[in-house]
């Protein structure tokens, strides 16, 4: 309302009359064409950035620095997804604009340009963050101001934000289901961990070293950790050789993936002729593009999403994802759970009947997305979404055919007891 | 910690441990050489060193390209080709930069250093917009990619064996033309006096600029090879950058054969302890016996000695 009044006193009193003239005259023809949208008033308690007709959101990931590697397909699954929306009529009747802002793979960056989205844009969303230093980095904003994120990566679990929903995986998610299937498919007994050093691969290991030793009675023969950025890896192939694991299970992220795939295959350790079974959670289509789909295939994968999958809503999105963004765009699963950022907000936001975000948060746990790439998803109350969690094998095109996926959906646990 | 292991497994061990720890050693040499020619010979401490690397990378990835679509039947050979388009490349930027920037900056170290610095994110950035920000794969011709099976142990990946060869080439090749090229005793002429190079006639300028298109180039050279063993992307180059400063500065900045023998030195405890105790920790150890050595000798493993 109040910015309707401010529109108003700025016309001259001249046109003021042939102003409301036209305005009589939008609202009967918006009347006969567009069903009745709420009142701006009534949907906007807080002094967002909503008006009659649009919304305002925020994107923030980096575009530039070493992170845009990783984060440029989210930014194009998140406008993908808005312009959908937009097509659609929008939310709540308005349509969707949205700022996008340049984290610059800098966390205080993103703090500052997340503070800036929420002060001074009063967006009533943001979409963004990919790391979890970047995450970690905007989160006392998002609760200081009192903003929404939907954070699309797969991350380490141990968090849990009002002001946060998290649309990828936490670790068990990823973690559980492809040790049980690696231990019953494929009858391995031995485990070979290593990744890169920081929070999210040593969480993650730790967490498939208690359910390897604990829960499955199996053996762990090795653990590894390299500096990020690390491409040296012939004395850790040497190490796994001699060592002998049934399977590697890897989380090595960034610049360093590509030089273990390549030396890997350079070491006589082929992947595709079975030689050992290498298991990874960080390899999605996107970074095979680096790696070189010859260098890495036969390894396994444990994700929600493959570009691969066959469902009518995936081929819908990859389609429009193509005719968007160009045929030769990959889509990994962080992409994918970027794209229902925007459609998990529209949900909430058409459920609360506001844009208020006490009420977009109230609204949101218990929303049913039918129409994700994945499948069916559906947000649980620690904002995380219950998902399945599948298994693909990389062929040498750069895509992944799925060999498993659960048969249920697997509940978020953020704070997985006894694994911690 | 050895108990488990059988004695031929850990024979087998120790051969494989010294091939990895001398293909590091080639890698670092690669690395190293380019830095170390344009840092002692000039003084100057090029930060972009490493965006130079990449750049070769990025021609090997468009001389891949060029191959597999025009002469798909020189697709094996192509390798040969990319690493010299990829010196040219990167000579030739190295000689524009030292013309438009460098040369305005010598005798201010520490200038020279935020200009490079400069330079690196403003590659970095171009690199991105010419070629997209993920990272592109450089297909390797099969015969570079497999491995030489000794016995059922000990397998050489061939790639590593190239990098050897190649880092012995480059590196008799900086020596003839340092030692026994009428250039060579030019450059060690203006090292060694400035003023009174230039008096007896050599042009100091041509010299600075033609050593610095050197170091680029071979930078080049190396950024090629590596595409083998590593990622090709806009920032990629930030992944050599640390260990080769390392290398140089441990070898002392003036003298190529100290770069060798640290490259020596930092690779074999590198490669020995990541066996024993993993990636990380091996990081930690070597940068403080490097760290420790420095205390004791700051100017490196051996210096020129120079009447000032």
């Amino acid at each position: 309302m109040a910015i309707q009044d401010k529109t108003a006193k700025a016309m001259p009193a001249g046109k003021r009359r042939f102003g409301g003239l036209l305005a009589l005259a939008a609202s009967m023809m918006l009347a006969t064409t567009v069903v009745a949208k709420p009142p701006t008033a009534e949907v906007n308690t807080t002094n967002l950035a909503v008006t009659d007709d649009t919304v305002r959101v925020g994107i923030l990931h980096s575009v530039t620095g070493t992170m845009a590697i990783s984060e440029a397909g989210s930014v194009q699954a998140e406008i993908l997804a808005i312009e959908q929306i937009n097509a659609q009529g929008g939310v709540l009747g308005r349509k969707i604009e949205y700022i996008q802002e340049d984290g610059a793979s800098d966390w205080p960056t993103f703090a500052e340009r997340a503070r800036k989205l929420l002060r001074q844009d009063r967006v009533a969303a943001v979409f963004g963050a990919w790391t979890s230093a970047s995450r970690k980095a905007v989160l006392p904003v998002f609760e200081q101001f009192n903003g929404m994120l939907y954070y699309p990566t797969f991350y380490e679990g141990l968090e849990q934000s009002p002001n946060v929903i998290y649309t990828g995986q936490e670790a068990t998610q990823q973690i559980l289901a492809s040790i049980d299937w690696l231990a019953q498919e494929k009858g391995a007994k031995t485990f070979y961990l290593m990744g890169s050093d920081y929070i999210w691969p040593r969480t993650s290991n730790k967490i498939a070293r208690i359910h390897i030793e604990e829960k499955l009675g199996l053996r762990v023969v090795g653990e590894d950790y390299f500096p990020l950025g690390h491409t040296n890896f012939n004395s850790t192939i040497n190490r796994i050789r001699l060592r002998r694991p049934d399977v590697i299970f890897a989380s090595v992220v960034g610049g360093s993936n590509v030089a273990f795939y390549r030396q890997l295959k350079a070491a006589g350790i082929d992947l595709s002729r079975g030689d050992i079974t290498l298991l990874t959670i960080s390899v999605t289509e996107d970074e095979i593009l680096g790696i070189g789909g010859e260098n890495i295939e036969g390894a396994y994968a444990s994700m929600k999403y493959f570009q691969s999958l066959d469902n009518p809503n995936n081929e819908a999105f990859v389609k429009a994802f193509k005719e968007r963004w160009g045929e030769n765009s990959v889509i990994g699963d962080v992409t994918q759970a970027a794209y229902l950022g925007p459609w998990l907000w529209k949900e909430a936001v058409e459920r609360a009947g506001s844009f208020d975000i006490d009420k977009v948060r109230a609204a949101s746990p218990g929303i049913e997305l039918t129409t994700a790439p994945e499948g069916y998803v559906k947000v649980h109350e620690n904002h995380h979404l219950w998902s399945r969690a599948r298994i693909g094998r990389a062929l040498r095109n750069g895509q992944f055919e799925v060999v498993h996926e659960t048969a249920d959906l697997m509940e978020p646990d953020p704070f997985p007891a006894g694994y911690q | 910690m050895f108990s488990e292991y059988s004695a031929t497994e850990l024979g087998s061990i120790l051969a494989m441990q010294g091939f990895a720890g001398l293909i590091l050693f080639a890698v670092f040499v690669l690395m190293a050489l380019g830095l170390a020619i344009i840092f002692g010979q000039m003084g100057v401490i090029n930060m972009a060193h490493g965006e130079f690397m990449i750049l070769g990378a990025y021609v090997t990835y468009l001389t891949s390209n060029l191959f597999a679509n025009h002469f798909p039947d020189l697709f094996g050979s192509y390798f040969f080709f990319a690493m010299a388009f990829a010196f040219i490349a990167t000579a030739l930027l190295g000689a524009l930069v030292e013309w438009g920037m460098i040369r305005f900056l010598y005798h201010r170290p520490l200038d020279t250093l935020l200009a490079t610095w400069g330079l690196s994110l403003i590659l970095q950035q171009t690199y991105r917009s010419l070629f997209g920000a993920r990272e592109v794969g450089v297909v390797i011709p099969d015969w570079l990619m497999g491995s030489y099976r000794i016995t059922d142990f000990i397998e050489i990946p061939i790639n590593g064996i190239f990098v050897m060869i190649l880092a012995i080439v480059v590196t008799f090749i900086v020596y003839l033309l340092m030692f026994r090229s009428s250039w060579g005793r030019q450059v060690r002429a203006v090292v060694q006096n400035r003023p009174m190079a230039g008096a007896v006639g050599i042009n100091t300028a041509r010299v600075d600029r033609l050593t610095f298109a050197l170091g680029c180039g071979i930078a080049g050279v190396a950024g090629s090879a590596f595409t083998m063993i590593g990622s090709t992307g806009p920032t990629s180059g930030q992944l050599y950058i640390v260990d080769t400063f390392l290398v140089v500065v441990f070898g002392g900045a003036a003298s190529l054969l100290g770069t060798v023998a640290s490259a020596f030195t930092i690779s074999q405890s590198q490669s020995a302890l990541e066996f024993f105790i993993g990636g990380s920790m091996a990081k930690v150890l070597t940068l403080m016996f490097v760290v420790i050595i420095l205390m004791f000798r700051p100017q490196g493993l051996f210096t020129l000695k120079v009447r000032r």
